[in-house]
């Protein structure tokens, strides 16, 4: 044993083939770690669509419901918000809703399946806070020209009457329009797009 | 010394190098003897390091890590909790006292170029103990489970959803759910007590392994290890740091221990800058406060953040600089050129892009806890910034200036007309 040589490059194959193999062991013993901070089941099934009584909204009022924890906003528009809707676009960063912030069935002029019916995400696309509603047009603080939307308290972003960002806000694109469909005339499922779609 | 305590001492010696250690680190451990003032702050912050972990351990007694249950765990460690209050209000002081003593420490490495060759790992180290005690703080925040809590976990976590392509599920990953929640809450907790905590005692311990490796710098910038007396061995400029600097930092000790007391008893809140008020509210997923502020040790960065506009329809940017503005810190050792450490023997330069970044950081601090219109607007008729909030315009100014006493040092630094340096220590 004592005076054989030594196989340097047999060694260095082994010590490779060593740490390769410790090293891929390592990574696949990691993953569940890593995999274990993901929402879990529970969490999953706690996101679930959510359905909505739509039929008690009058015009010119929204209801606020919760949707995985964030609040999405419905508004049924009256006939002068929605006139409102065309007149501003040169006020806006995306009136054309080019960045994808709501599914193709609403990428429309009302941003809506339904023309009166608003349906958006009331987060705020800038950090995430939840905007104030100023629906009504030149609502206290916001400006004789205020058409009517959103405020963020946070840092100053609004929105119009369809969740679409106002230019000079800090929030970079328009709110997010949930997946939703109609069950009926009055129920509504937010979550999930209609079949087929 | 007592014969048997002798016995005793050789008894451990033989088995671990307990003298030895004592001598290397403190007897014999051979510091400059003009440390003045800003030295006092690395001891400090290892005060602060154990009076955190101490009232942590005593608040986690208590404390319950549940979204459902957390907020009221905490008025009751306030309220019903024997002496409750005073080790919350001790861990809450702590955590803003942690950042005035590193603010501090950090800017004595900027005047006396403490992070020069061949310190550089201490600074590096330092660097990430900054970092990790902003994640500390960042996720011990969240713990009481407040408005305040619940919307800057939210704005932050957010941050990551800004990264191109994977950014939402990074976020997703990180809060373990689509919204911060109990499961947000709960993971937080883990890397508060006990993951970051065992990072930072590792970090801590490196930083004075490599500092004792290569010897303290001093207000002249100079190395003392460079005149020794040739018979001992020893720095002719150095003393050692037992007895010498244990007694002096005992008076540093003391005089903070005076503050320390005084904002606990006194201003616990520090007027909201230390707890904000909408934190005594419990935490709603539905209801944003109408101001968000970060606690006051992270609104310079937190002014960056907003100051940068957004391009291509994505805050990103934003998010880049923030980070940027925290990490180039670590690039320090190699920006500086200048033939000297100190800013004794600097010349104008250097001093000038000193104060401007000093003054641009208090600012962008200032602007940090206000919303952005605190200045109000500029009138329609001032061409290019007609109708723009003043305040963010000077953040953009200064977010600027911040970034240039970086990006410039090498340039500044090398012109710069520096004053001899000398051979010995000065008083």
């Amino acid at each position: 044993m004592a005076n054989q040589e030594v196989d340097h490059s047999k060694r260095r194959f082994l010590i490779a083939a060593t740490a390769v193999a410790g090293g891929a062991a390592t990574v696949a013993v990691a993953a569940p770690f890593v995999m274990s901070m993901l929402p879990s089941e529970r969490a999953k099934a706690a996101g679930a669509p959510v359905e909505v009584d739509i039929g008690k909204i009058e015009p010119g009022s929204m209801i606020t419901v919760e949707w995985r924890g964030k609040p999405v906003w419905i508004v049924n528009r009256n006939q002068e918000m929605l006139d409102q809707l065309g007149k501003i676009d040169d006020k806006l960063s995306d009136p054309k809703l080019e960045v994808p912030q709501q599914p193709v069935y609403t990428k429309n002029a009302t941003r809506s399946i339904k023309p009166n019916l608003m349906v958006v995400v009331g987060i705020c696309t800038h950090l995430g806070c939840s905007p104030s509603s100023k629906l009504k047009q030149g609502e206290d603080g916001m400006g004789s020209d205020w058409p009517g939307g959103f405020f963020c308290p946070c840092h100053g972003s609004k929105f119009d009457l369809a969740g679409r960002v106002f230019k000079g806000s800090p929030a970079p694109i328009n709110l997010e329009v949930p997946p939703h469909h109609y069950l009926s005339d009055a129920r509504l499922l937010i979550g999930e797009d209609a079949k087929g779609a | 010394m007592n014969k048997y305590l002798t016995c005793a001492l050789n008894w451990v010696d033989e088995r671990f190098p307990l003298t030895a250690n004592w001598k290397a680190h403190l007897s014999e451990y051979y510091a400059p003897k003009n440390f003045n003032f800003w030295y006092y702050f690395g001891s400090l912050a290892m005060l602060v390091l154990v009076l955190q972990i101490v009232t942590g351990i005593f608040l986690t007694m208590h404390y319950k890590p549940d979204a459902a249950l957390a907020f009221a765990s905490v008025e009751y460690i306030m309220r019903d909790v024997s002496w409750g209050w005073l080790i919350r209000y001790m861990h809450s002081t702590g955590a803003s006292m942690f950042f005035v003593v590193v603010y501090l420490h950090m800017f004595r490495g900027l005047l006396y170029g403490s992070y020069r060759n061949p310190r550089e790992l201490i600074w590096l180290f330092g660097v990430a103990i900054f970092l990790c005690l902003m994640g500390e703080a960042f996720f011990g925040y969240l713990l009481p489970w407040g408005q305040m809590s619940y919307w800057g976990a939210q704005v932050i976590v957010n941050l990551f959803a800004t990264i191109p392509f994977v950014g939402p599920d990074v976020a997703e990953w990180l809060r373990g759910d689509y919204l911060v929640s109990d499961a947000t809450l709960n993971r937080f907790f883990a890397f508060h007590v006990i993951a970051l905590p065992l990072v930072l005692l590792g970090l801590v311990a490196a930083h004075i392994i490599a500092l004792h490796e290569v010897g303290s710098n001093n207000p002249d910038g100079i190395e003392i290890k460079k005149n020794k007396d040739p018979v001992t061995g020893i720095p002719l400029d150095g003393i050692p740091f037992h007895p010498y600097y244990t007694v002096k930092d005992i008076v540093g000790v003391a005089v903070f221990l005076i503050v320390f007391s005084a904002i606990v008893f006194f201003a616990p809140e520090m007027g909201g800058y230390f707890l904000e008020a909408n934190n005594f509210v419990p935490a709603d997923p539905l209801k944003t406060p109408a101001h968000i502020a970060p606690v006051w040790y992270f609104t310079p960065y937190y002014s960056i953040l907003r100051a940068v506009p957004p391009l291509f329809n994505s805050q990103f940017p934003g998010v880049v600089a923030m980070g940027l503005s925290v990490m180039i810190f670590a690039a320090l050792p190699w920006l500086d050129k200048s033939p000297v450490k100190s800013i004794r023997y600097r010349g104008a330069q250097y001093k000038g892009w000193l104060a401007a970044f000093v003054v641009s950081f208090l600012i962008l601090g200032y602007l940090g806890t206000e919303p952005s219109n605190v200045w109000g607007q500029f009138g329609a008729n001032v061409p290019l910034l007609g109708g723009a909030d003043r305040a963010t315009v000077v953040a953009r100014m200064l977010t600027v200036v911040y970034f240039l006493f970086f990006a410039l040092m090498p340039w500044y630094t090398k012109r710069d007309k520096t004053k001899p340096v000398p051979e010995r220590v000065t008083g």
